[in-house]
């Protein structure tokens, strides 16, 4: 039953992007360039940099769902791993093997957050852990900055970005964006089976719940954080390998985890595939505003317009369409 | 309990201190002798719980440090270990109200505790079992999110979970905690087939003097963060004092509390 | 403490209600406020006053604001920026719209339209929580933000979208904002603002509203159930967080920087308060106080260290590492005391307690 409400909501939205928007569009068409296939290709366009926003987005739920820590740092690792790749292969190393070693930095650093941070901080109020992530992504901003460089940096994966067809001889989607889709969708995948049928996935999940009750039935917190914050950071890495290459290695990458805030709470802090339809429905819902309704009120709406959507969907589904449900007891 | 010559736990002349400043338990040792039952009485805020929790290593948790004494299992001593390695070495806790994984189902619930176990699906599966052998509601509710059980089954998954490790021995704090007396009753029959049929020792945080008496063969009465009695559990149980300050029966019969006196001559008790 | 508590006897209800029942505290206060405004301006120079108690001061004002929302209402914001932006428009369109208006009518006008502001966004937190909520301001801190930038009636048309703080003056003749006011007349207005709102707070909080925004903040079903109304009471808490923060902004635009555009309240400012109430203490009045005077003394600590250390090292260097060790410290002090300098300052009376025969 929940399930057929979320898909309803879901439709919802969509016909609220797919007939509202264009339908206002037309109605001020003397205002705005407005046709048929224009509007798919925005709708398309906006769907797949949707995607992107959910390869960040997933190290956000990996944590939370993980651990129950809001970890604000997640900008920060997507940063630093980009930053590593690139400096790394700078050096002279091989893509693969600058790749293999950046894993490695990623799991060192995520021994030492494990180390320096949580530990000392177990049991302490969600608001506490925020605060702590907050300040690793000072410190990760400027770490990776002063061993890097903060210049722009050029990072290239080999994939065109030319057009790579068109769809019905109008619509043109470039493969980049389709290569970018199908890793989110490979990732959604393999973490949606990890976090519900293995062991770890189902102690990753206790932990979440109640940091104490699992220690008390033997779960070692310790592994667990380092696990996640591995897991974390490889998912950093993947997001910070295609924005890299998107928009260059620069300190902005820290700050895209800002927008891929909107498309968590949207999706749920603990739902996988919910940061991927939140992606989807923020990127989307981003682009025909910005194309279709900006113009109308001033610009610059790109800023804001993700969060008042994802508000929006709040107000009648608290957690997210796919979060968990809050259990509350007196 | 001189008769036995090694216990299975021992606890001698701790000191806790929470957060530097708070000195909660002031000395207190106690011996828990393999496959019995002991309990450990006392009012609210009496440290119990605190007890419990620096043999099971959660103290860090709270900003807690044992600060003085030794906690020996098996003669070696545990005070410095985590909890995740005292659940390898067989001591688990369940602690005060339940804390269950609300969003996880029971059954994974019953799952995480098999966290330790060694010996693969095989050996997971036949704690199961036995589990859901002993609590047959939990089979009935397997499915259902821990959150929404009520508190009773919330009760059982927590002691069950607890089994799911192969324990030797079980720290269990206040098991009666917000239930119904009839599932009280019931939850201390499955606590004894588990000492009996598993050979699982428990050391048990009780509020209900009464009932914890009457299924535990050694009792520890605690005030004040010191333990200020202790005996067989049916030598207490007669006792003129324990009836009168923990159990409310007298030789006048049912004692008012309000009255002066009995306060002063239970003041004078305690010191 | 280099006294004790023990000895205070108290034989009034009027005693007991005091702020301050203990005389020592009492006289500390005074002593504090003795300095505050007498010694400071009479020795503080050009950069003390301008340059950290001004900023400070208005800070720690937010921060008190903040902490009212987050500390005792439990609701996390981190849309302290966009309230403040509101407080320093609505000062600023108040002040050139009616020239004649009195300053503190200015101010405390700002303070009420972002007050009015801060009950529309606070209306969501009924139903969204914790860290949902939490994103959910960050829509307000976007939004007003881009508000005030792209519509040019906020600015009266300026072209660089800044607005300057119009000289106002207070007692007929002492100017307070704009070039001929002195620092030491912007600093006492300030000072002054800051002590009656603190003031405010303070009682606020043990007040019966407080008592509900903390049972609000404790558990908020069980507060609902013993008949609290959710929806007031956070909301007042929006209301009385967004006047504060609502005064801040307004002070910030005229008294400290007089000339202000939208970015000087980006989501950073907003951050930045947070993490004074973080360090400070949530739930603590003093504690606002203390963090806002950390997170202001250590950036310029930072910056002087290098050229005090007589280190050369590149500017932007120093910029990187002065974002890992503030990085570093704010991790460092949630794990010395996750409950800020405020709950450290009275375990230090505890301990001072036991002292010289610690447990």
């Amino acid at each position: 039953m929940r399930i057929e409400r979320d898909i309803i909501y879901i439709i919802l939205a969509f016909i609220v992007l797919m007939v509202v928007v264009p339908w206002t569009a037309g109605q001020l068409s003397d205002q705005i360039f407005f046709n048929w296939p224009f509007f798919f290709e925005v709708a398309i366009g906006g769907l797949l940099s949707g995607v992107m926003y959910s390869l960040i987005a997933l190290g956000f739920v990996l944590i939370f769902k993980a651990s129950g820590v809001f970890n604000f740092s997640q900008g920060a690792i997507v940063l630093f791993a980009a930053l590593t790749l690139v400096g790394l292969h700078g050096l002279g190393l091989p893509m693969w093997l600058a790749i293999v070693a950046t894993m490695g930095v990623m799991f060192l650093l995520a021994v030492s957050i494990e180390r320096l941070v949580l530990s000392k901080l177990v049991n302490q109020e969600p608001i506490i852990l925020f605060m702590a992530t907050i300040g690793i992504a000072y410190f990760l901003d400027g770490f990776g900055q002063t061993l890097w460089g903060s210049e722009v940096k050029v990072l290239s994966l080999g994939i065109s970005e030319a057009p790579g067809f068109y769809f019905d001889g109008q619509i043109l989607i470039n493969d980049f964006d389709l290569f970018a889709a199908g890793i989110a969708a490979v990732m959604v995948v393999g973490l949606s089976i990890f976090f519900q049928y293995t062991r770890i996935g189902r102690a990753l999940r206790a932990v979440a719940d109640d940091h104490q009750a699992a220690l008390s039935v033997g779960i070692p917190l310790k592994h667990i954080w380092i696990i996640v914050w591995t897991v974390a950071g490889l998912v950093g890495l993947v997001a910070g390998m295609m924005w890299g290459s998107k928009m260059g290695v620069q300190f902005a990458l820290s700050l895209i985890a800002l927008k891929a805030l909107p498309v968590l709470i949207l999706g749920g802090f603990t739902s996988v595939p919910g940061a991927i339809i939140g992606g989807l429905i923020i990127g989307a819902g981003e682009k025909l505003a910005e194309v279709f309704l900006a113009p109308m009120i001033g610009g610059g709406i790109e800023e804001w317009f993700a969060y008042m959507l994802a508000l929006l969907f709040l107000v009648f589904r608290p957690q997210g369409l796919f979060g968990e449900k809050i259990i509350e007891r007196v | 309990m001189s008769n036995q010559d090694t216990p299975l736990l021992q606890i001698n002349n701790i000191e806790v201190i929470y957060d530097h400043v708070i000195l909660v338990l002031k000395g207190v040792s106690l011996n828990v002798p393999k496959g019995s039952i002991i309990a450990l009485l006392g009012a609210n805020g009496a440290g119990k719980s605190t007890t419990l929790k620096s043999i099971s290593g959660l103290l860090g948790a709270e900003r807690g440090v044992v600060t003085k004494g030794n906690i020996l299992y098996k003669d070696q001593q545990v005070e410095s270990q985590s909890p995740a390695d005292l659940v390898d070495h067989g001591v688990i806790q369940v602690m005060e109200g339940r804390h269950c994984f609300e969003h996880l189902t029971i059954e994974e619930n019953l799952l995480t505790g098999a966290y330790t176990l060694s010996g693969g699906r095989k050996a997971v599966a036949k704690n199961l079992e036995m589990v859901y052998q002993y609590f047959p509601r939990l089979a009935e509710r397997r499915k259902s999110q821990a959150g929404y059980t009520s508190g009773g089954e919330q009760q059982m998954c927590a002691v069950g979970r607890a089994l799911m490790s192969n324990p030797e021995m079980i720290l269990l704090d206040e098991p009666s905690m917000g239930l119904a007396p009839q599932l009280v009753e019931d939850i201390f029959e499955i606590i004894k087939q588990l000492n009996e049929q598993e050979g699982v020792t428990f050391l048990l945080a009780e509020q209900n003097t009464n009932i914890a008496l009457r299924y535990s063969d050694f009792g520890y009465i605690m005030e004040n963060g010191r333990i200020v009695m202790e005996g067989l559990a049916s030598e207490l149980a007669e006792n003129e004092d324990v009836k009168e300050f923990y159990l409310g029966i007298s030789k006048e019969g049912k004692k008012n509390f309000r009255n002066v006196k009995n306060y002063r001559r239970r003041k004078r008790w305690l010191t | 403490m280099i006294y004790r508590e023990a000895g205070v006897y108290k034989t009034t209800y009027r005693a007991d209600h005091a702020i301050f029942t203990i005389p020592q505290d009492r006289w500390s206060m005074i002593g504090i406020f003795a300095i505050a405004f007498l010694l400071i301006p009479a020795v503080g120079s050009e950069y003390w006053l301008g340059a950290i108690m001004l900023p400070f001061l208005i800070l720690a004002l937010a921060a008190l604001g903040l902490n009212i929302l987050t500390g005792y209402c439990g609701q996390l914001s981190l849309g302290t920026g966009g309230f403040m932006a509101t407080g320093a428009f609505s000062a600023y369109k108040l002040a050139t719209s009616f020239p004649d208006m009195h300053i503190v009518l200015v101010i405390f006008g700002a303070g009420l339209i972002a007050a009015a502001v801060g009950i529309l966004f606070g209306i969501p937190s009924l139903r969204i929580k914790g860290f949902y909520l939490a994103v959910a301001t960050l829509a307000s801190q976007f939004f007003l933000i881009w508000m005030f930038d792209k519509f040019g009636w906020f600015t009266n048309y300026s072209a660089s979208g800044v607005i300057s703080a119009p000289p106002m003056t207070i007692f007929g003749d002492v100017f307070i904002t704009g070039p001929e006011a002195s620092l030491v007349a912007k600093y006492m207005f300030t000072l002054s603002v800051v002590v009656l709102l603190a003031l405010v707070a303070k009682n606020l909080v043990r007040s019966n509203i407080g008592r509900e925004w903390r049972a609000v903040r404790d558990m908020d079903i069980a507060a609902e159930i013993i008949g609290i109304p959710m929806l007031r009471t956070k909301l007042k808490a929006f209301a009385v967080s967004s006047f504060f923060c609502g005064v801040a902004g307004a002070l910030w635009a005229f008294l400290y920087t007089g000339s202000v555009e939208p970015l000087a309240f980006d989501v950073n400012r907003s951050f930045q308060v947070l993490f004074m109430i973080i360090i400070g203490g949530l739930g603590s009045i003093m504690g606002a106080f203390l963090g806002a005077a950390f997170i202001i003394l250590l950036p310029i600590l930072l910056n002087n260290l290098p050229t005090m250390l007589g280190l050369n090292i590149r500017t932007d260097m120093i910029s990187h590492m002065e974002y890992m060790i503030f990085g570093a410290l704010i991790v460092f002090f949630l794990i010395v005391e996750p409950h800020g300098l405020a709950r450290l300052w009275s375990l230090l009376k505890e301990k001072l307690r036991l002292w010289p025969f610690p447990h």
